[in-house]
């Protein structure tokens, strides 16, 4: 009989360091996309959900979580996409919010969505003196904006 | 949409069991509930489709990449729907999307007006986004898992939406002579689409603690989008109420061109994949 405990562990990092085909900096861990990993006789279910509806990037990381399981020695994974409870900008750990900044893309508050009020911070000069140039950016989870202090255009990771 | 069935070649994958699920329910749903979640993924689809036809087409870059996010996310829910509504009959969500008929079809008519000039597609979106809002914040307390579950993602991503729809209300409305008189045509054209959404079927009657009766969004609705249309200077105009029958298969003469483009590869090429 094999230690579950100890295949439990090694399953969830192998799945944990998949990382988003978009924000390559952000583990689907940090990102609070991996929601479960159970392993029970030899096989592994693991439990995603999207960060929105429509994210294209859901089918990559399903298939990467199953090529990353299968290098771990896990032949047997069933990868589920699950849409409740709903995904939140507050499941991202303080590690990747950190990830996010150094990366060029400003992260979301962490107060869940706020409208138009609050300053978001320029991850190049960290200037407060912002603005939004577009609802939407490069991918669902992000908006484009603008510093008004080093006039660098960033995008921002939409609290959501 | 990918098809479960289809044989991606490029991914090798043949020694793991991927399942499909997008929501955690094994239960199908009964037929009326069926009914009732293909009514909201066919608006979704629909809606989705009409908007994507802006790409490369929209007054400006940024709102290229805005129409697109948001028919995504539309796109997001039909499949959710779609394969939850399926499931009663053993069909997959590409089964619906690309091969149904016309008649098949349960959207309403709102969701297949064309887009006109930019401000007939803002003025759809105001209503649509507004109606979405009202009806998913509702749906989220819904006694079947799986609806509840996709109104409780759902909303926040069409609160996004009818934010933008609102801003652009405002700048449209309160820019140039030019873009008011195009907003106030707008408004002419499109809202006698609206009052469809908040008619009651008989579907209604079986559905008691699932669905959302359509007449009790109206109140929410229309103190959604007030505050929005007073300081934009509109009002509602008192204009024809437009027949409907979507929800019965019955629809404009848009409809058919918009599935055509929708299902035209699919059908000429079974099995296509890339």
């Amino acid at each position: 009989m094999v230690t579950h405990h100890a295949d439990a562990g090694r399953a969830w990092s192998a799945a944990a360091a998949v990382v988003d085909p978009e924000v390559p900096v952000l583990s689907i861990d940090d990102l609070g996309v991996l929601r479960e990993v159970t392993v029970s006789n030899g096989g592994v279910d693991v439990v995603i959900t999207p960060t929105y509806s429509g994210c294209p990037a859901m089918d990559a990381i399903r298939e990467d979580v199953v090529r990353a399981l299968a290098s771990a020695g896990f032949a047997d994974v069933r990868v589920r996409l699950v849409l409740s409870p709903a995904w939140t900008t507050d499941w991202i750990s303080a590690a990747g919010r950190s990830a996010l900044k150094d990366y060029g893309i400003a992260p979301p508050s962490a107060a869940g969505p706020v409208r138009l009020s609050l300053s978001v911070k320029c991850p190049h000069c960290g200037s407060l003196d912002t603005r939004e140039v577009a609802h939407f950016g490069s991918t669902s989870c992000k908006a484009l904006f603008v510093c008004t202090g080093c006039g660098e255009p960033f995008d921002h990771f939409k609290a959501l | 949409m990918t098809d479960a069935h289809l044989d991606h070649g490029h991914v090798e994958l043949s020694a793991v069991t991927l399942s499909e699920e997008f929501v955690a329910s094994d239960t199908p749903p009964t037929p009326e509930v069926a009914e009732y979640a293909l009514w909201l993924g066919d608006d979704a689809l629909v809606l989705a489709q009409r908007l994507g036809q802006w790409i490369t087409r929209a007054p400006e870059l940024e709102e290229d990449v805005a129409l697109a996010n948001i028919a995504l996310d539309l796109l997001g829910h039909a499949r959710s729907l779609l394969r939850y509504a399926g499931s009663a009959s053993d069909r997959t969500e590409d089964d619906l999307a690309y091969w149904r008929e016309e008649g098949g079809f349960r959207s309403a008519h709102l969701f297949e007006q064309q887009n006109g000039d930019f401000a007939h597609t803002i003025v759809r979106q105001f209503a649509a986004a507004h109606y979405l809002y009202v009806l998913y914040d509702r749906l989220r307390a819904s006694t079947d898992p799986v609806l509840a579950g996709v109104a409780a993602k759902a909303v926040k991503e069409v609160d996004y939406h009818r934010d933008h729809a609102d801003q652009w209300m405002l700048r449209l409305a309160l820019g140039t002579d030019e873009s008011r008189r195009r907003t106030l045509r707008a408004l002419e054209d499109v809202w006698p689409y609206v009052d469809e959404l908040f008619h009651d079927e008989p579907l209604l009657d079986a559905l008691d603690g699932v669905a959302i009766r359509p007449s009790t969004l109206g109140v929410a609705f229309d103190a959604d989008i007030a505050p929005v249309l007073a300081e934009a200077g509109l009002e509602l105009p008192q204009a024809f109420h437009a027949a409907g029958g979507g929800r019965r298969g019955q629809h404009s003469e848009y409809l058919a061109p918009l599935l055509a483009e929708l299902q035209v590869l699919a059908r000429q090429h079974p099995g296509a994949s890339w």
